[in-house]
């Protein structure tokens, strides 16, 4: 039986009267690669943020390893384990690639930050090549790897990826979702992913959700959702 | 876009408008401001009609427009023939009449006004001379400038490592050059001390990225700390150099929490209104602060115990002690080491903590507070240091203020000194530590120069100002793409 590692209960998050999540429950256990798909303005990114704390939920319950994080700042969350990669990328285009790499390091101890920057590098060599090159300099699929080994430089127990995908070359998009599978089973690191390339990141995952207007609408394996006839007719058809 | 393709070339017509319309702006300005002058005369004011400087100021910015229309399309021959003779012309004019007495110095009643007007001639018509042997010169046009200077501004920033430790050099020998006179080093010690004031707000503004319209009040706080210190306590300059520094720290804390969450402009007014407030404290709390009769008989600094005086209150004064005769030019030159040496530790402080995690985070926060928060930064800490840290180094430099002066009044706290240090900051170059030098040496020494135009120096200010952005809208120095341009680039909008 794995261990749940976050567990989310009934949140409501509202964006001034407009309510964008609409009771949200769902669980992500240790070592699995949660996909959570859905269309534009579904509420997916929102919920990634709620997670952070960036907003907070107004009702519901969030519990990261059995510590109710729901009212929690957002710098309290990140340090307590849990690393996001933001959508957009959101990478320091006037700073080095090491120092966004540090700037990932913020909250953890600067003991470890040598073998934390070996990993990162190690997974994606091209970073230590152009590390001391500005951030916005960098290929958007660079970026986004900039982005992620951002975010694992502090060493987190959950990490979250908004829409890594986005704007990606397919070959490109394709690296990216390998490279999640290498840290997942390398690194026995438990990913949420959030996506809009539905057929890749279930794909990828163990198990999935989807968002529709704010809540909820199907959840099951990866391989069961990917064949469900109404995702695909929802949100697979076009081909990949 | 090459310079060397057949330009349009405007009609007569269009250019005599376009030349015509400055001139009458010239007019217009120069008859008010040129025209007349009120002169006190035995028996009550007379006013004095100087129309003729009038006439000289239109007739050369119609020529002068017509020259720069016609150096654009690369006309460049009668300008040259035009513009030479004018500044030479200008040379003599000023060489015979000037000098003796500007009154009746020809064209304008002003010697620096002359020799500059000889300076853009000069400049101009050689400007054409090179154009008219190297066809297609490309200044003119604006990418092509743009990108020029983008170069020599990348070599002065190459070269900054060569020209900082050049520069410290030179201020530290300037006291004792030949031409080092009484003004001269007035005005230095002015020049650094905004200079000082830049790298304070640098921190703040370059480096953290957050915009603060009222920086004047910390160094008013401190200003009035080593005031009031001294006045009730009795304390010393360099008992009270960092208890400034601390007040106006706390007041950046002050100041910084209600702050915390606004960005942009929103901060920007907020830090304004704080400036402001700093100021009416000031002029109406009489009791304690003497409200607009200000603290006066503040205490000079003494060097390690020693007065720079010629008898010491008690003790011995700095010339006794090292057997010198006494000059009053001793002082000066100490506030100028003074100044200098406060100066140097902030901007050591500020390289040494760009290289820290927390110089990091600042900069990180001004590229993107969001991804900060999702690295899991505590903005708030980290904006709170900021506006502390800067505001600390506004405090040295309002006590230094306090001590120079001798006397401080709430009329020396307005916002125009903000905006100018602020100017400093944004015309260097946000970030760039020796591009602060370069814009408070051109923003301060220069009016300071012009000081014989009285009032209207500030037209000078406002000259380096439009000339800066003109050609270096990112600042003089600058690594940072501007948030706005006065002149967007092609395909590129005003956006964020």
């Amino acid at each position: 039986m794995p261990e749940s590692m976050l567990k989310i209960s009934g949140v409501h998050t509202f964006y001034g009267h407009i309510e964008a999540l609409k009771g949200v429950d769902m669980e992500i256990n240790e070592g699995e690669v949660v996909s959570l798909i859905g269309a534009n303005g579904a509420g997916k990114s929102t919920l990634l943020m709620t997670i952070c704390g960036n907003p907070q939920a107004r009702s519901g319950r969030i519990e990261f390893l059995g510590e109710d994080i729901t009212r929690r700042a957002s710098h309290e969350i990140i340090k307590g384990g849990i690393a996001q990669s933001p959508e957009g990328r959101r990478i320091f285009p006037f700073m080095t690639v090491f120092e966004n790499l540090q700037m990932g390091a913020t909250v953890s101890d600067p003991r470890h930050f040598d073998d934390d920057l070996e990993r990162v590098f190690t997974l994606y060599p091209l970073l230590r090549e152009r590390r001391n090159q500005r951030g916005g300099t960098l290929s958007g699929g660079e970026q986004q790897m900039l982005a992620i080994g951002r975010a694992l430089m502090s060493r987190p127990k959950l990490l979250l990826l908004d829409e890594p995908s986005l704007g990606l070359a397919p070959l490109l998009v394709r690296q990216i979702f390998d490279i999640i599978k290498q840290i997942n089973e390398e690194q026995n690191m438990t990913v949420f992913l959030v996506e809009q390339n539905a057929y890749h990141a279930l794909r990828l995952a163990d198990r999935g959700y989807v968002l529709a207007n704010g809540e909820v609408l199907l959840s099951g394996t990866g391989a069961e959702l990917l064949a469900n006839e109404e995702i695909r007719a929802a949100y697979l058809e076009g081909g990949h | 876009m090459a310079g060397s393709t057949a330009l349009p070339v405007t009609p007569t017509r269009a250019m005599l408008r376009e030349a015509g319309l400055i001139a009458l702006v010239v007019f217009g300005l120069s008859f008010s401001l040129v025209g007349f002058k009120i002169e006190d005369v035995p028996g009550g004011l007379a006013i004095l009609t100087r129309f003729d400087g009038v006439f000289f100021a239109t007739a050369l910015a119609f020529l002068g427009r017509i020259g720069l229309i016609m150096l654009r399309e690369q006309r460049a021959l009668p300008v040259a023939l035009t513009a030479l003779p004018t500044a030479a012309l200008v040379l003599l004019l000023q060489l015979f009449s000037g000098d003796l007495d500007p009154e009746r110095s020809y064209p304008f009643r002003s010697g620096v006004v002359n020799w500059s007007l000889f300076a853009v001639a000069l400049a101009l018509g050689l400007r054409a001379l090179w154009l008219t042997w190297h066809h297609g010169g490309s200044l003119s046009n604006r990418d092509a400038r743009d990108a020029a200077m983008d170069r020599v501004g990348a070599k002065v920033q190459h070269a900054a490592r060569f020209l900082g430790p050049a520069l410290l050099g030179f201020a530290i020998v300037l006291p004792f050059l030949p031409f080092a006179d009484r003004r001269l080093l007035d005005i230095a010690i002015l020049v650094v001390t905004y200079i000082m004031l830049g790298w304070g707000l640098n921190i703040v503004v370059g480096l953290a990225g957050l915009l603060d319209l009222g920086y004047v009040a910390f160094y008013a706080v401190g200003a009035y700390s080593y005031a009031l210190l001294a006045q009730y306590f009795d304390l010393g300059f360099w008992t009270c150099l960092p208890l400034a520094g601390i007040l106006a720290a706390f007041a950046g804390i002050l100041l910084g929490f209600p702050v915390l969450r606004l960005r942009g402009d929103y901060l920007a007014i907020v830090t304004l209104g704080f400036g402001e407030i700093i100021r009416v404290i000031l002029l109406n709390w009489y009791t304690f602060t003497g409200g607009p009769d200000g603290i006066s008989g503040i205490p000079r600094p003494t060097f390690f115990g020693l007065e720079l005086t010629k008898r010491a209150t008690d003790g011995e004064t700095f010339h006794q002690f090292f057997g010198l005769t006494y000059s009053p030019m001793d002082r000066i030159i100490f506030l100028f080491y003074l100044i200098l040496a406060l100066a140097l530790v902030t901007n050591l402080f500020t390289l040494r903590i760009r290289k820290l995690p927390i110089g990091r985070a600042w900069e990180a926060l001004r590229e993107d507070e969001i991804a900060c928060r999702s690295l899991g930064m505590n903005p708030r800490n980290t904006k709170l240091t900021a506006f502390s840290i800067g505001a600390m180094f506004g405090g040295f430099g309002g006590s230094f203020f306090a001590t120079r002066q001798g006397f401080i009044s709430p009329e020396s706290f307005t916002f125009i000194e903000s905006a100018v240090i602020l100017a400093i900051v944004v015309l260097g170059g946000m970030g760039s530590q020796i591009g602060v030098v370069f814009a408070a040496i051109l923003l301060i020494g220069l009016p300071e120069f012009f000081r014989e135009l009285q009032q209207y120096r500030m037209l000078a200010f406002g000259l380096a100002m439009v000339t800066i952005m003109v050609w270096r809208p990112s600042g003089l120095l600058a690594h940072r793409e501007p948030t706005l341009r006065l002149h967007p680039k092609p395909g590129q909008e005003n956006t964020s």
